[in-house]
């Protein structure tokens, strides 16, 4: 995950409680959305960024996971994600980040 | 109409694995943390000869050797093994071995600061004889070198930074201010090799087009890199400088940027001036990058593969008035990313790709072949990055299927299609829509082809400016001809013409009388 955006995660965590934030993703390879999804819970695995040793056990979650997807107007939706739908594999997206969210997420 | 012409292109690249060592970032802040690093005492295990870079399969296509499409029937890895016999010389330019892009840093050096050891020249010299893009001048003004003490000396005291042949120093950079972050030994290393790449790219247009230099009214640069000072850093005028080296004597010219988006706002700017009549030969160009090389070194390590980012890119294309034979540029074709389109894929896309055809009464199938972020995909995959060109044949497919132009079990078909491979390397700017458009005009130009379009894409959020994204793209057809507007034009200025010589020659008689 981008240095940059683990700095914001991490401030973050700290000005709002790990207990009010979801990561949502927008990965569109199910690798990165792994890595990305490893980072905002049990720490940076390249160990390169500010979230390196850091256990947030944040919610983290694919946007086109049915629980986020659901909560998102119709209408959005379709002008903002449904296209990419098309080109990425959905269930691998899915599958990379639901289960480091089950094994590591504090939920 | 009368539309502005791709007169010719030229594609090269130079082999330099050492010059990845040194100055590709990667590398770069990897020394900053630890010197003693694994990746940076692994990272010369990985590195390929010139050979294997020469045999790289979409080089020869960067080059003009083979046709990308071709790449699809070549098994992947491509950097496993032999796939192809390539050639040093293509169609379209070169790979030029890295010792000779050393004497071409030098050729280009405006200020003494690029120093090349002595014995290394004399050992170097009978090769650059043997250059068809040295002249004998060009030799002359590289000259014949510094004694290895004096470079030993500057490299030391770290005023200079190393020009290296594996574990030999050859030469240096030195920087060109003792304060000024912008004129350190790193980065005039990184300017002039981007000047010197875009040097080589620029005088094989010449050599392409059968162009005299002193026709190229102007030059318009569009790599990423800033030159300048302290007081106005990205000040430029790297056009200028690269057209120096070329005998564009009868040229002016600026820098464009706009991220990997460059080449593409090049191009449509230079069609702009050649249809407005300012101009008749504007030269875009641009070298590349030297440091992107080992951008994904660490990702290429850990898988055991070989550091596929040992090459610096250069591009030239020329955009002339209508010749009535070689393929246009449509300026009414023009699809553009605007500030308020929004950063979705989607929006991108719709704004790309099919706002200009849907003006235009024009279909996705109408495209022959889409020209997007051509970056070798197995570069960028073991990164995470994917297959770059897949990913966006596939975005505009899904638009296709979005506004029912195609049935969704189309897509891959479509792909395959209407996409190719990508076979440019992670140069930012350099793979960015323009990669092809070389190809695109010789294939429009055999009449295989009736329509191909290049699309540019950057990324502004890494300036730190703006979290806007960018993009712009046209399309190239066959020319139709001069039409008969036209020939009525030109009849008519004639005539207007003459009328204004005769009458200055009546007021001439009458003021004599």
């Amino acid at each position: 995950m981008d240095l940059e955006n683990q700095a914001r995660i991490k401030e973050l965590g700290e000005e709002h409680g790990a207990e009010n934030l979801v990561v949502v993703l927008g990965a569109a390879d199910a690798d990165c959305a792994e890595l990305a999804a490893e980072t905002v819970t049990v720490g940076d695995p390249t160990y390169a960024g500010p979230l390196t040793g850091v256990q947030l056990e944040l919610p983290v979650y694919h946007v086109m996971e049915p629980d986020i997807k659901d909560q998102v107007d119709e209408g959005v939706y379709e002008e903002q994600v449904a296209m990419m739908e098309m080109v990425v594999e959905v269930e691998a997206l899915i599958d990379a980040v639901k289960g480091v969210r089950e094994q590591h997420s504090k939920l | 109409m009368y539309e502005p012409v791709v007169k010719g292109a030229a594609y090269i690249l130079a082999h330099t694995p050492n010059m990845a060592f040194e100055y590709g970032t990667t590398q770069y802040v990897e020394r900053q943390k630890d010197p003693q690093s694994k990746y940076l005492m692994q990272f010369g295990d990985h590195l390929r000869t010139y050979e294997q870079v020469m045999n790289y399969a979409p080089f020869q296509a960067y080059i003009g050797n083979i046709h990308p499409d071709q790449l699809t029937a070549i098994d992947r890895p491509w950097y496993e093994g032999d796939k192809v016999e390539g050639k040093r010389y293509g169609k379209y330019g070169e790979i030029v071995p890295e010792d000779e892009f050393y004497a071409w840093l030098q050729l280009v050096d405006a200020f003494e600061l690029v120093w090349l050891e002595e014995e290394f020249l004399t050992e170097l010299k009978p090769r650059l004889e043997a250059s068809p893009m040295l002249t004998a001048e060009d030799i002359k003004t590289i000259g014949g070198g510094r004694s290895l003490k004096e470079i030993q000396k500057r490299v030391e005291e770290k005023t200079a930074a190393p020009l290296m042949l594996k574990d030999r120093l050859v030469g240096c950079v030195r920087r060109a201010h003792e304060l000024d972050s912008t004129l350190t030994a790193h980065v005039i290393a990184e300017n002039t090799a981007s000047k010197a790449s875009g040097v080589l790219a620029l005088r094989y247009l010449l050599k392409n087009t059968g162009v005299d230099p002193r026709e190229i009214d102007y030059i318009i640069e569009c790599s990423e890199e800033a030159c300048g000072d302290m007081n106005q850093r990205g000040g430029g005028n790297l056009a200028k400088a690269i057209g120096e080296h070329a005998g564009c004597a009868g040229a002016t010219g600026s820098d464009t940027r706009a991220f990997c988006a460059g080449p593409a706002h090049a191009m449509v700017l230079a069609a702009a001036l050649v249809k407005a009549g300012m101009f008749s030969n504007v030269a875009v160009v641009a070298g590349g990058s030297t440091a992107k090389l080992g951008m994904n070194g660490k990702d290429h390590i850990k898988k055991g593969m070989p550091i596929l980012e040992d090459v610096v890119g250069g591009f030239a294309v020329l955009i002339s008035e209508n010749d009535g034979h070689n393929p246009i540029i449509r300026t009414d074709s023009l699809g553009k990313h605007d500030i308020g389109t929004g950063s979705s894929p989607q929006a991108v896309m719709q704004a790309l790709v099919t706002n200009p055809l849907d003006r235009l009464g024009l279909t996705m199938e109408d495209v022959d072949k889409y020209s997007v972020e051509m970056q070798v995909a197995e570069i960028t995959e073991p990164a995470g990055a994917g297959d770059v060109p897949t990913a966006n044949y596939r975005m505009i497919a899904a638009l296709g299927v979005m506004k029912k132009q195609l049935e969704r079990s189309a897509i891959p078909d479509f792909v395959a299609r209407h996409g190719m491979p990508g076979f440019a390397p992670t140069q930012g700017h350099i793979p960015s829509g323009v990669p092809f458009v070389g190809h695109a005009r010789d294939l429009i130009l055999a009449g295989q082809m009736q329509r191909a379009m290049i699309i540019g894409k950057g990324s502004l959020f890494l300036a730190r400016m703006t979290n806007l994204f960018d993009g712009i793209s046209f399309l190239m057809e066959p020319n139709p001809g001069r039409t008969d507007d036209q020939a009525i034009d030109e009849g008519a200025v004639k005539k207007l013409i003459a009328d204004a010589l005769r009458q200055v020659a009546l007021d001439l008689a009458q003021s004599e009388d």
